[in-house]
C-alpha cells in the first residue's frame, strides 16, 4: 500500500527521485567493508583490500628506489622529494624520541610512515576509495611488529626485571602508591598500548571512510530533476568538505602512530627518566 | 543470564526469525546501543580536544615564539584524545 501510495507520488511530482521510489537510503554498513574476491586458490581469496596494500608497497618501494639509486651529494630530480620525505620522518620523528645515535632507525620508520600514509590516502584516491588500514588486520599485524619490538628490545637491553621494573615504576613516584600504581602501570605500557595503537589507526580510517560513504550515497539517493537537487548539491559539497578533512586524518594518523613507535622503542632503550 | 539470553537468540535465528524479533541482542525495542554508546564516549574526548586546542590559542597569545615548538605537541595530543572517541565509533561496528 505505502509502495504505491510513494509510486504514485513519484509519478505526481514528475521527477524520477530515488527518495519517493520506495527505497530506503542505503546506509552504509558494516558488509561495506567486506569484499567479494578477486579470484581464489582453494580457501585463500584475494580481495580488493589485499590488491590495494600489494599496490602500496610497490609505490612505497618504487618510489624509494628510483629516488636513491644513485645518490648524489647534491640532489637532482626525484632524489629531491625522496629526501623531503626522509627528512621528515628524520627530522621530525626520529630525532627528537630517539636522538642522534637513534638514526639506525631510520630506514624502519620511514617505511612505517610511507606505507601507513599511502594505505590511508587510497581512500580518497577515485577508482580505488578504499583504505586498507580501515581493515582492522593491518593495523593489528602494524602494531603487533612494535609491541614485539619494543617488549624485545627491553628485554634485551635492560634484562627482564629491569625492564619490569621500568615498565611497571613511573618515574618519581612515591614508593606508598606502588603497590595501586604498579599494576596499573604495568598493564597500561604491555597490553593498553597495544590496543590503542592498533584502534587508534584502524577506527581512524573507519570513521572517515564510513562519513564519505555517508555523504556520497546521500549525494546520490538524493539526485532528483527538480528544485530539490540544491540537497544533492549540498551533500556533494559537505563531501568535498570531509575529503580535505580526511586528508589532513590521513597524513595525521600515520606520523602519531610512528611517532608512537619510535617513543615506545626509546622506552625500551632506557627507563624513562 | 547472559547464557540463557545467547541461547534464546541462537535458536530464534536457528528457527528463522518470527516478524517483529529484532535479529541482534544488542538492540533494544526504541534505541540502538551502538549508538548511544558513542554519543556517551564523545564527550570525554569532546571536552578534552576542547581544552588541548584553547591551551595551544592561549599558549601563543602569551608567547607567539614557541608556536613552532608546540604545534607539534598540538597534534600529538590532539590524536591520542581522538582516539577514545573514535574507539567508541567502532564499538557500534563490534556490535553488529
Amino acid at each position: 500500500m505505502n509502495h504505491v501510495l510513494a509510486l504514485g507520488a513519484a509519478q505526481h511530482c514528475g521527477s524520477n527521485s530515488h527518495v519517493l521510489s520506495g527505497c530506503g537510503y542505503p546506509s552504509p554498513s558494516i558488509q561495506d567493508f567486506y569484499f567479494r574476491p578477486l579470484f581464489s586458490i582453494g580457501d585463500f581469496h584475494f580481495d580488493k583490500p589485499m590488491l590495494l596494500v600489494l599496490l602500496t608497497t610497490m609505490i612505497v618501494v618504487g618510489f624509494f628506489w628510483a629516488a636513491f639509486r644513485k645518490p648524489q651529494l647534491v640532489p637532482r630530480g626525484i632524489q629531491n622529494i625522496g629526501e623531503l620525505g626522509i627528512l621528515f620522518v628524520r627530522d621530525q620523528i626520529l630525532r627528537p624520541q630517539l636522538g642522534k645515535k637513534g638514526d639506525n632507525w631510520l630506514p624502519f620508520l620511514c617505511g612505517l610512515f610511507f606505507f601507513i600514509w599511502v594505505n590511508n590516502i587510497f581512500g580518497i584516491i577515485p577508482i580505488l576509495y578504499f583504505p586498507a588500514t580501515s581493515r582492522f588486520a593491518y593495523p593489528a599485524v602494524l602494531t603487533a611488529m612494535v609491541w614485539i619490538l619494543y617488549m624485545g628490545i627491553g628485554i634485551w637491553k635492560q634484562g627482564p626485571i629491569g625492564y619490569l621494573k621500568s615498565l611497571a615504576v613511573p618515574a618519581g613516584a612515591p614508593w606508598w602508591i606502588l603497590p595501586l600504581l604498579a599494576p596499573i602501570d604495568f598493564l597500561s605500557n604491555v597490553f593498553i598500548r597495544p590496543f590503542t595503537l592498533s584502534i587508534r589507526l584502524w577506527a581512524n580510517m573507519l570513521a572517515g571512510h564510513v562519513l564519505l560513504l555517508v555523504f556520497a550515497l546521500a549525494t546520490w539517493y538524493l539526485l532528483t530533476w527538480s528544485y530539490e537537487l540544491v540537497f544533492s548539491a549540498a551533500s556533494f559539497v559537505v563531501l568535498v568538505a570531509l575529503t580535505g578533512l580526511e586528508l589532513l586524518i590521513q597524513l595525521l594518523q600515520a606520523f602519531i602512530f610512528t611517532i608512537l613507535t619510535a617513543f615506545y622503542i626509546s622506552g625500551a632503550y632506557e627507563p624513562a627518566h | 543470564m547472559q547464557l540463557a539470553m545467547h541461547l534464546h537468540h541462537l535458536l530464534y535465528v536457528a528457527a528463522g526469525s518470527p516478524p517483529g524479533y529484532v535479529n541482534n541482542v544488542y538492540q533494544l525495542h526504541i534505541v540502538n546501543l551502538g549508538a548511544l554508546a558513542y554519543g556517551l564516549a564523545a564527550i570525554g574526548p569532546g571536552v578534552g580536544i576542547g581544552i588541548i586546542f584553547g591551551k595551544f590559542m592561549e599558549s601563543i597569545a602569551r608567547q607567539p615564539e614557541a608556536q613552532g615548538r608546540l604545534t607539534g605537541f598540538l597534534w600529538i595530543g590532539f590524536a591520542l584524545t581522538e582516539a577514545l572517541a573514535l574507539i567508541g565509533i567502532a564499538v557500534y561496528y563490534f556490535l553488529k
